[in-house]
């Protein structure tokens, strides 16, 4: 099974400048606001969980063309198609022609604020010891495997430290594929600037971290 | 910036103004109507949901956080050691903040915080994230060439500050505490927080100098 990421963009070939703007510009249409409440409320009702959402956009072919929040609403179709929530013929008319799916939960207002207070945790408690220890040296996995994963590719087969243990959390990979939490252990690596980018980059003083879950790393 | 147009959800006259909508307008309806009419979503609930991040939650928040951690040592050393449990606290609690850790500055240290895989950012103390955090150049450039992106800014570090990039690739989300600004010992904590920008937060700026001018460029 191939699976591409389109949203993997540490250390990509970008020359374009970062445009700074002011605290209180969030949105650039009235439709994206929108589409904010849209995919909130819409993961609210229990039909995917953040990993799988996450793994729909990364995934979209035209990411790197679509605005952000372009992402989030063609992200969100494409759920509601996958997950049989709504079918493509609705979404192009505008109205309902098929049956609704059951949903554990439907948002209501009065609920909003206790929901975005509770958030969705992902720590679990720890069945077991952790593998690595603050200040060891690791490896990270070389490969990329044909799934939703949150090592990313700048990161892929680096030497690194351990410099927090950050305890047992979720596993987003097998979150995505509905292969349900398997909790792991997660850590803080941190790399030197040349082990990511090698000796040919201007060096700028600079260490990156990631955070990444026990099955991306390997004893260096 | 435009206002986000309230719809009336059992109005059907939307003809005369579909002419001037923009296709992503468009689409947008159709989605929010077909997910109301499933009984998926409740339109008031989209309402509060846009209401609560245009409105209650945003950078103002960690300012608060921020400036109490400048005037207290005590909470200093709670931020730093359980940024979540000292944050919450404060009232900062929820979705995309569940998991919280504090990273400072130092004359030595200067932090800056990145999703190079989607758009992780702490939401109960900073809001929603600017256009430019989820945008290809900040995401491919930030942990490749931090001080480009620094300049970007209009942020420039001596050498020897060194740069520490935390990518948040999992569910732990970071808030960086920026220095206090010399000259600021006769301010209360309301007044500090009115120094600390986001930017300051996400380690793409600096706090502001009391009078509300851009702290020394140098000084990190």
């Amino acid at each position: 099974m191939n699976y591409h990421s389109y949203a993997d963009l540490g250390g990509q070939d970008v020359r374009e400048a970062v445009r700074p703007e002011p605290e209180g510009e969030l949105f650039h249409a009235a439709w994206e606001p929108r589409v904010l409440a849209l995919t909130l409320a819409m993961g609210a009702t229990g039909l995917w969980n953040i990993d799988t959402s996450r793994a729909a956009r990364e995934t979209l072919p035209r990411y790197g063309e679509l605005s952000y929040y372009q992402i989030w609403l063609a992200g969100l179709e494409k759920l509601l198609v996958q997950s049989g929530a709504a079918q493509a013929d609705e979404l192009a008319q505008g109205r309902r022609l098929h049956e609704a799916v059951p949903v554990a939960q439907v948002l209501h207002a009065g609920q909003v604020a206790a929901t975005l207070a509770r958030g969705a945790p992902t720590a679990r408690a720890a069945t077991r010891a952790a593998r690595f220890t603050l200040g060891q040296w690791v490896r990270t996995r070389d490969a990329a495997p044909p799934h939703h994963t949150r090592l990313p590719g700048y990161t892929r087969g680096k030497r690194g430290v351990i410099e927090r243990v950050l305890g047992t959390h979720v596993f987003a990979d097998t979150h995505a594929q509905g292969q349900g939490e398997q909790p792991q252990w997660l850590y803080t690596v941190a790399f030197d600037e040349q082990e990511l980018w090698g000796t040919h980059t201007p060096r700028q003083q600079c260490t990156v971290s990631v955070d990444a879950w026990e099955p991306y790393l390997e004893p260096a | 910036m435009h206002e986000p147009e309230h719809h009336d959800h059992d109005h059907h006259g939307h003809e005369h103004e579909s002419s001037t909508l923009s296709p992503l307008e468009l689409r947008v309806r159709a989605l929010e109507t077909v997910l109301t009419q499933k009984g998926y979503v409740d339109p008031a609930a989209l309402d509060v949901l846009i209401d609560t991040y245009q409105t209650k939650v945003g950078p103002r928040n960690g300012a608060q956080v921020i400036a109490r951690a400048w005037c207290d040592v005590e909470f200093r050393r709670r931020l730093l050691e359980d940024a979540t449990a000292a944050i919450n606290s404060m009232g900062f609690v929820g979705r995309q903040g569940e998991h919280m850790v504090a990273v400072e500055n130092t004359p030595e240290v200067h932090n800056m915080v990145v999703c190079t895989l989607c758009s992780c950012y702490p939401w109960p103390v900073l809001g929603l994230p600017p256009t430019w955090y989820k945008s290809a150049p900040y995401r491919a450039r930030a942990v490749k060439d931090p001080r480009g992106v620094l300049k970007d800014f209009g942020v420039q570090l001596p050498e020897s500050v060194r740069i520490r990039i935390w990518d948040s690739t999992a569910e732990v989300r970071y808030l960086v505490l920026p220095r206090r600004p010399a000259g600021t010992e006769h301010l209360s904590e309301s007044q500090l927080a009115e120094l600390v920008t986001r930017d300051s937060m996400i380690g793409t700026g600096l706090p502001l100098a009391p009078g509300g001018a851009p702290a020394s460029r140098i000084s990190a």
